[in-house]
């Protein structure tokens, strides 16, 4: 192979797409539309989804966590961490943290006057929740925890009083028969497995997207949640936030190394199995579609290239005659491919990118998504374009393209020269 | 020095039933330079013993030598390399790619040798000149008659200096002038480059062209001959020595 067996091999290509410009234009159009319906409709499913995660992710896990090793196997209080400090500490104030929080986070059962259920009970910083999980607008009646530093506590009675609210679902108030302003009990077993319980006023009542979230989870002060279990300056995880859910390798890392080495440091993935099982489908689930749309075009670009191929066995006979080599005829027509298939994914590629900037602000689908609040997906939608999606939907379409082109190359490559030259 | 030869050739077509001979037992040899003309009857074997002897098929039976090198041995690759560099052909018709200019087309085989452009160029052009086509370098194919089209690839088929040009029937398209007009530019062409010529064709009027008739009949040699006393042979500039005496018909 030389150089300008190349370019004549490119030269016969290109012009030999633009015979008959119908067939091709028709072909460029299938290509453009099916790769459009990979590019665009996976932006789209990822956007449904990315809501999901987003709020799941958000909710309480953040990007990466920290547990005592055995935590996530057994979530007691004996398996807690020591608050951060040190070079821990200062990880976590690196710009590379746009927000973290520790909590305590033990099993509890909650009492109104009527009845009883089991939560998870949160002791949490209102600042640092507000400012990584606690979405302030979920609040329906009263207010999130307060924000007291250590000397208010210690010297302001109101801040005492206020210190020992509880924030919970609004479900789980229905369902505990009890609301706003009512007190309740929380009993839990403290870190000498002895039961102990306390009485908490509600003070605020929020809702969540996410199903269940409400009926479990019940926040109150972190230092009032410590010093009721025994535990002194341990938490039972820290929560922190980098710039995206999906590759927080970086921050992984960045954690992991300023971690003691008793602390486990983990993603999201590893904390919420759901989660995680919810991204991986939605991936393997994008490759199927994408797989999907080609092989419906396959049929097509295989016809194609076998009438291009028929049409033209009497001049692939001549150039066998004139010794171009079979390898140099099956190059040639699969260039022809490979240029029909980078037009195709050209325009396919530009018009996604085009119909997903025209609604880049999200189109509502109440009318169509009443059935799909229960999942969590929201009323608005926004497309979401994954570069990576786009990059499969490329390679997919060239390498299973020139596959496809084999076959049809194979044949022009090995027609007989003289039975080529004698067809009419 | 003995350009082509071959020794006892045979090719049978199976079709059904019946057995055609396309070659039975011919041998011959042909010298640098020589101008040949295959004559004979329709289904004579004239097609069959160009092909095989451009490497288009590979007879059953029988050995090519082509400056030495056997080539009835060789793989689908070789032959292609073989037509590549030492073989040129016209065709009857469709000679040419639709798609490529007169120029791209006398550049094609050039192209895949890997001659660089300028020099592609400069030959494409001259040769288009020699044949009488000069100014039409850029059209295509069918913006050219069949004459002129029989010329590109006459151009195409000498570019690259290859030792044996085929030409099977080259002339059968056309009307008698042009046929003429063709036959002229290949005699002087072959006096001129000393290119080996081996031509095949029915038409008594442009057989009186070549130097050497060859008559074929049934898929064998039935007669070997210098035309003497032709208008056109007496022209020849380079003395032969007549090796094809030796011919067993
Ligand atoms: N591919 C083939 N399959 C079967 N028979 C063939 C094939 N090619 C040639 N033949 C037969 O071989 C014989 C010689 O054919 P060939 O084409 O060489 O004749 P020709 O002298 O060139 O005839 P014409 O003047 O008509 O071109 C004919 O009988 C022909 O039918
Ligand atoms: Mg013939």
């Amino acid at each position: 192979m030389n150089v300008s067996s190349l370019t004549i091999a490119f030269t016969l290509a290109w012009r030999n797409l633009w015979r008959n410009y119908r067939r091709t234009l028709i072909m460029l159009l299938a290509i453009g539309l099916g790769v459009w319906a990979m590019v665009f409709m996976t932006a789209m499913m990822r956007g449904m989804v990315d809501g999901m995660l987003k709020d799941g992710i958000r909710a309480l896990p953040g990007h990466v966590q920290i547990h005592h090793p055995n935590y996530l196997d057994d979530p007691s209080v004996a398996n807690s961490i020591a608050e951060p400090q040190g070079t821990l500490l200062d990880a976590l104030n690196h710009p590379q943290v746009d927000a973290w929080a520790m909590r305590v986070k033990v099993p509890a059962v909650i009492s109104s006057e009527r009845e009883t259920r089991g939560v998870m009970l949160l002791g949490v910083d209102a600042a640092a929740e507000l400012n990584l999980s606690f979405d302030i607008s979920h609040i329906t009646q009263g207010q999130f925890l307060p924000s007291l530093t250590e000397e208010e506590l210690a010297v302001d009675v109101q801040a005492q009083k206020a210190a020992k609210g509880i924030v919970i679902g609004v479900k789980l108030a229905q369902k505990l028969e009890t609301r706003l302003g009512k007190r309740i009990v929380v009993m839990t077993q403290d870190i000498d497995n002895t039961i102990v319980d306390r009485g908490f006023r509600i003070v605020g009542l929020y809702q969540s997207d996410i199903p269940g979230f409400e009926e479990m989870y019940v926040y109150s002060d972190r230092r009032l949640i410590q010093s009721m279990v025994g535990l002194k300056g341990q938490v039972s995880e820290i929560a922190i936030n980098g710039d995206g859910y999906r590759d927080n390798q970086a921050l992984l890392s960045h954690i992991a190394n300023a971690s003691p080495a008793d602390m486990k440091v983990e993603s999201w993935r590893q904390v919420d199995a759901y989660l995680s099982a919810m991204l991986e489908m939605m991936d393997g689930f994008v490759l199927v579609w994408i797989v999907v749309i080609f092989l419906a075009l396959s049929f097509g670009l295989m016809n194609t290239l076998i009438m291009a191929v028929f049409e033209r066995v009497r001049e692939i006979g001549l150039m066998q005659a004139l010794g171009m080599r079979s390898s140099g005829v099956m190059r040639m027509i699969l260039i022809e491919s490979l240029l029909l298939l980078l037009l195709g994914l050209a325009a396919g590629n530009i018009c996604s990118l085009l119909s997903i900037a025209a609604i880049q602000d999200g189109i509502d689908v109440t009318a169509v998504a009443e059935g799909m609040a229960m999942f969590g997906a929201k009323a608005v939608l926004y497309p979401v374009l994954q570069y990576s999606d786009m990059l499969l939907a490329n390679v997919v379409v060239i390498v299973l393209g020139l596959l496809t082109s084999l076959y049809p190359a194979w044949r022009a490559a090995h027609y007989d020269p003289i039975v080529a030259l004698n067809k009419h | 020095m003995i350009k082509v030869t071959c020794r006892k050739l045979r090719k049978t077509f199976v079709q059904g039933e019946t057995q055609i001979k396309g070659l039975d037992d011919v041998s011959l040899s042909i010298e640098k330079g020589e101008f040949v003309c295959l004559s004979g009857p329709s289904g004579s074997g004239k097609t069959t013993l160009l092909n095989a002897l451009g490497g288009l098929h590979t007879p059953d039976e029988g050995t090519i030598e082509i400056d030495g090198d056997v080539i009835s041995q060789m793989g689908a690759s070789e032959l292609a390399d073989l037509r590549l560099r030492r073989i040129g052909f016209v065709f009857q018709s469709y000679n040419l790619i639709p798609v490529l200019s007169a120029q791209e087309n006398v550049e094609f085989v050039m192209q895949i040798q890997g001659v660089d452009s300028q020099e592609r160029d400069q030959r494409a052009k001259a040769i288009l000149k020699e044949v009488g086509l000069e100014g039409m370098e850029t059209r295509l194919p069918a913006e050219l008659s069949g004459g002129q089209q029989q010329r590109v690839a006459v151009a195409r088929a000498l570019v690259s200096e290859p030792a044996l040009i085929l030409a099977d029937e080259p002339t059968a398209n056309l009307d008698s002038a042009t046929a003429e007009n063709l036959m002229q530019l290949l005699e002087n062409l072959n006096r001129k480059h000393q290119v080996t010529l081996v031509l095949a064709t029915h038409d008594t009027r442009i057989m009186g062209f070549a130097r050497r008739q060859i008559r074929m009949q049934d898929g064998k040699i039935i007669s070997d001959e210098i035309s003497s006393g032709s208008q056109h042979a007496l022209r020849g500039g380079d003395p032969l020595t007549a090796s094809h005496q030796e011919q067993d018909f």
